[in-house]
């Protein structure tokens, strides 16, 4: 989606601010969202994909102006409540107020370790074959799905050059919409910055995005 | 000047109360999810410790410092990161398919995530405020000089800067130049010059002068 998460190149924010020793969380709630959030996944079953969609997909000035936590703690009110495992008088109350629907599994503290350290790989066994190859010049197509994309608006529509093939990648637009993981391949795709920002862009500077193979034509 | 700093703590009281209900309400789900066996609070409480305590920048520097030391681990860093890294120890959520970036005196790489906030856990940790903010966000891909001047960090104009915007699963490390007058410097010593933002791409190591501080 066209959505406010999709920053690549917007004007107008203002100067980078590094904060000198910056702790990890900045308040307590931000550490119980954050936990909520990574232990909630495996009881509620969403992809990252999902994830990801659940919290660009709110109106750009509410985007813009909640802090980072508060966009993952209404990303998980989201899901948690459109799978039906809370419901909002429930969180008025602070309270269970209805039999618990059941779930496959939750994480235990015991699991906690294994499971960050298993992670969640992305790369898939294929038998088909990448249809570029290193130096191929490949333009990424003019999209504007709806639903969720990993291809930002400043490349569309710009040529640039197949540097690695990455591999087989799940998908994140079949991903995130529940449609399955339709692995593709992947690519990292590298521009010139005057391709992207015209003629007074800074020539110095080149830039890669990650592109799925259905993000990208021959040029 | 009286007007803007109206308008300024007008803005900290809005934040305030936004925030209070915020945490009121984080506090209401946690208790409901638990009431309903959805989550275990021993769980997250482990999962913060981890990342507060455990998974942090002192890794990748680690990383770093092996690869200026041992020119075999730095060939193996290169080719393929991921279990370079694991060799380390380091391995996981947020760093499954990891990518080593070598700067030279021609290339500095500086990595983003323009979409959200991707950034390689396993060796930096989570990611600071500055790097999920929209200035960054913006204009690390547009404008990247000016980005580093924001950093105070200047490199020659001739020098080519690679942006890597991290759209995939694909983590990136960036490994920075071994600072001069480092000869014969164990691993552990050459990590206490490797920064977090030096293995972002905005910073630059520290100098033996700056530790001798």
């Amino acid at each position: 989606m066209n959505g406010a998460q999709d920053l690549g190149g917007t004007h107008g924010h203002g100067p980078v601010k590094p904060e000198p020793n910056e702790p990890v969380f900045h308040a307590e709630w931000e550490k119980r969202a954050f936990a909520l959030t990574l232990a909630m996944g495996m009881p509620g079953g969403w992809n990252i994909d999902m994830g990801r969609f659940a919290r660009e997909n709110r109106p750009p000035a509410e985007y813009l102006s909640m802090s980072y936590y508060q966009i993952w703690f209404a990303a998980l009110e989201h899901m948690i409540k459109e799978r039906g495992l809370v419901s909002e008088d429930e969180i008025d109350a602070g309270h269970s107020l209805h039999t618990p629907k059941p779930v496959k599994r939750i994480l235990s503290p015991g699991d906690v370790a294994k499971t960050l350290h298993r992670g969640g790989p992305t790369e898939r066994d294929t038998n088909t074959a990448a249809i570029f190859k290193p130096g191929d010049k490949v333009r990424a197509k003019n999209i504007n799905p709806l639903t969720h994309t990993r291809l930002p608006r400043y490349v569309r529509g710009h040529v640039g050059t197949i540097e690695r093939v990455v591999g087989c990648h799940v998908f994140p637009d079949s991903n995130a919409t529940g449609a399955g993981e339709d692995p593709q391949w992947l690519y990292t795709v590298r521009f010139d910055g005057r391709e992207l920002w015209g003629a007074n862009g800074d020539a110095t500077v080149k830039v890669s995005v990650d592109a799925w193979e259905p993000y990208l034509e021959s040029a | 000047m009286s007007g803007h700093d109206h308008d300024d703590h007008h803005h900290h009281d809005h934040d305030h109360s936004e925030l209070s209900e915020t945490q009121l309400r984080v506090r209401a789900l946690e208790t409901v999810l638990t009431e309903k066996g959805y989550v275990d609070p021993a769980a997250l409480d482990l999962l913060i410790e981890i990342y507060e305590k455990k998974v942090g920048p002192r890794n990748g520097a680690l990383v770093v410092a092996r690869a200026w030391a041992d020119p075999a681990y730095r060939a193996r860093l290169l080719k393929d990161a991921t279990p370079a890294i694991a060799e380390v120890g380091y391995a996981g959520r947020q760093g499954e398919h990891i990518v080593a970036l070598e700067n030279t005196p021609k290339r500095h790489n500086m990595v983003v995530c323009t979409l959200c906030s991707c950034y390689p856990w396993p060796v930096l940790g989570l990611p600071p405020v500055w790097y999920k903010s929209a200035p960054y966000r913006s204009r690390a891909v547009a404008d990247p000089r000016g980005v580093l001047s924001d950093f105070g960090v200047t490199l020659p104009k001739d020098t080519e800067i690679r942006i890597w915007d991290s759209t995939a699963e694909i983590r990136y490390l960036v490994l920075p130049m071994r600072p001069a007058g480092t000869d014969g410097w164990s691993e552990e010593k050459l990590a206490d010059l490797v920064t977090r933002d030096s293995m972002i791409g905005t910073g630059l190591p520290k100098s033996p002068k700056d530790i001798a501080k």
